[in-house]
């Protein structure tokens, strides 16, 4: 049993908090990787990403008038997502659009950061925001999250068919009677929850790292969008207890007893496995511009 | 009238050593940043314009632990990141690449961070940038470096204008879109490593999307959105040292604001002249044209 004690350090699956990172990483892992394949699909990568560095506005915003973290993060969605969707009438202007927006919103949290530092000596605001850890997530949270991530999934299962046929063929979606409109508000809604979830419980970098890297190696490598969903939410699970599983071992290793980050080894992983997925050759039929 | 000047314009804003070397550095990197957006636009990648910056700060804290100058180790991941995201541009979707190429950077920034577990001023001071802390040599090299910028931006103008905005022409002509995807991100990476110990990460990315998207609704020809895209970062910089120097207001905030400020008002002048009728509206290109 030797072995098996070097690969999963004693006490890993005893401990609290990695209950706790188990159970919310397995929730985002599943959510990412679901709505992951259709940001992809329909060029969104960008807005995934903004949604969840807005984040930071959000959570600086909370501290200064003095909410719950969560409805920071879930109200700056809504804003930086709406705006995008208003200002980017034309297809064309999505993108620097996307960025307009979030140099704004950038640009707010640091004038939050700053107020923050006017009213009050804690220091710590500021790092707490940007580097969250799933290791130490307020166990009071858990379920709120899961809560997120699941309505995220069941909002994506409820227009899934006109989703797609929206993503993939938007004039011939409306023809036969689709609200393209109300559909694309729909999955932005869901995008938000489930990116604002994952980056309150993970950070943004790996928010983006789960919604990005799972998906496109499925994308690579599958051919029906069902089978792509499939792989995804595989390579997002082990990806995620991976990088769990790593992060909690990595405490005995060198420098000893400071551990490495969740975020390495998540990335790490998952850059592994898009490289690997990469080799195969391309089947993708899923693709739409 | 004095009492009015001296409220606005604060004394020691123009003779204070520090703040004319901000005002000097600034200036520079506005030109700078403001024509490295108009590419950023025109192509529709405003993604790799935030990614570079914000990717490149792990390359400081990584240079940081093994003890070699940041600014070296900035560069040496901005470019890193370049090639990468500019050599594998036409495997894969949109963005894609470059989510895949920032959250890498920002793992390995992390780990270094973690490992290093020292708190790093120099490495924090790159990510908010330390605009009244540049000395009068390091203004010059700055200086410097973004005319050279510019002059490498006027010898790839026509190729890379063509081949943004028709690939397949320019692509017909000879043109190496390939080679031209690299030249936009490296270009975006050497713009990057020469901003972002100056204003910081944020103020990088405000200064290449803001006044480029503005001038672009602006102006009827190319030429006209870099001229314009040119004076909207003057006047942001400017606007925003003078306020910054007189309230103590951070610098970010006051960037992002007025740069947001203009783009919107150059988004109602477009949205009246296309209500008005016989006179063309601009319609931004680029986006779907980059060449995949």
């Amino acid at each position: 049993m030797g072995w098996l004690n070097y690969l999963i350090a004693p006490g890993f699956l005893q401990t609290s908090q990695v209950r706790s990172a188990l159970i919310l990483g397995t929730a985002v892992a599943v959510c990412s990787a679901v709505m992951g394949v259709f940001v992809i699909i329909r060029g969104q990568a960008f807005l995934g990403h903004a949604l969840g560095d807005v984040g930071s506005t959000g959570a600086s915003g909370a501290v200064l008038v003095g909410v719950q973290a969560i409805w920071g993060f879930l109200g700056a969605g809504l804003i930086a997502g709406a705006s995008v969707d208003v200002l980017s009438r034309r297809a064309r202007e999505r993108d620097v659009a996307t960025g307009v927006v979030l140099s704004a919103m950038l640009g707010l949290s640091a004038l939050f950061i700053y107020l923050i530092g006017q009213v009050s000596t804690s220091t710590g605001v500021t790092q707490e925001i940007l580097f969250g850890s799933v290791f130490t997530v307020n166990p009071d949270l858990v379920l709120p999250m899961v809560g997120l991530a699941l309505a995220a999934v069941v909002v994506v299962g409820f227009v899934y068919r006109p989703l797609l046929l929206s993503t993939v063929n938007p004039d011939g979606a409306r023809s036969r009677g689709v609200p393209v409109g109300l559909v694309s508000f729909a999955f932005l809604v869901a995008m938000v929850a489930a990116v604002e979830q994952s980056a309150l419980v993970m950070g943004a970098l790996l928010s983006t790292a789960l919604l990005i890297g799972p998906a496109a190696t499925a994308i690579h490598v599958t051919r029906r969008l069902g089978m792509t969903i499939a792989v995804s939410v595989v390579l997002a699970l082990v990806d995620t207890w991976l990088g769990i599983l790593l992060a909690y071992d990595s405490f005995n290793w060198p420098p000893a007893g400071r551990g490495w980050p969740v975020s390495f080894f998540v990335v790490a992983v998952m850059v592994v496995a898009y490289s690997l997925g990469q080799a195969v050759p391309r089947t993708s039929t899923v693709r739409a511009e | 009238m004095a009492s009015i000047w001296n409220t606005i314009f604060a004394p020691g804003l123009f003779s204070y050593s520090f703040v004319v070397h901000a005002w000097v550095a600034a200036t520079a990197i506005a030109v700078l940043a403001a024509l490295v957006g108009f590419f950023v636009n025109l192509r529709g990648e405003a993604f790799v314009a935030h990614a570079v910056p914000r990717g490149a700060f792990a390359g400081a804290a990584g240079a940081f632990l093994i003890g070699v100058n940041s600014i070296l180790g900035l560069s040496v991941f901005a470019i890193l990141m370049a090639l990468g995201m500019g050599l594998m541009r036409r495997r894969s979707h949109n963005g894609v690449i470059t989510a895949l190429a920032l959250v890498t950077a920002l793992g390995l920034g992390d780990l270094f961070l973690t490992v290093g577990n020292t708190y790093a001023p120099e490495v924090f001071a790159l990510l908010f940038g330390q605009l009244l802390g540049i000395s009068g040599s390091e203004m010059v090299a700055i200086a410097v470096l973004s005319v050279c910028l510019v002059g490498v931006i006027a010898v790839v103008y026509r190729p890379l204008l063509l081949a943004s905005t028709v690939p397949d022409f320019a692509a017909a002509r000879g043109v190496s879109l390939t080679a031209m995807n690299v030249t936009f991100t490296l270009l975006v990476a050497l713009a990057a490593s020469l901003t972002v110990p100056v204003v910081g990460a944020l103020l990088a990315f405000s200064l290449m999307i803001g006044p480029a998207a503005a001038g672009w609704y602006l102006a009827k020809t190319p030429w006209g959105a870099m001229l314009y895209s040119v004076g909207i970062a003057l006047g942001t910089v400017w606007v925003a040292i003078v306020i910054g120097y007189d309230s103590s207001l951070p610098i970010g905030f006051l960037v992002a604001g007025v740069s947001l400020l203009a783009y919107m008002v150059a988004r109602a002048i477009n949205w009246f002249r296309r209500r008005r009728p016989g006179e063309a509206a601009v319609v931004p290109t680029g986006s779907g044209a980059v060449a995949r």
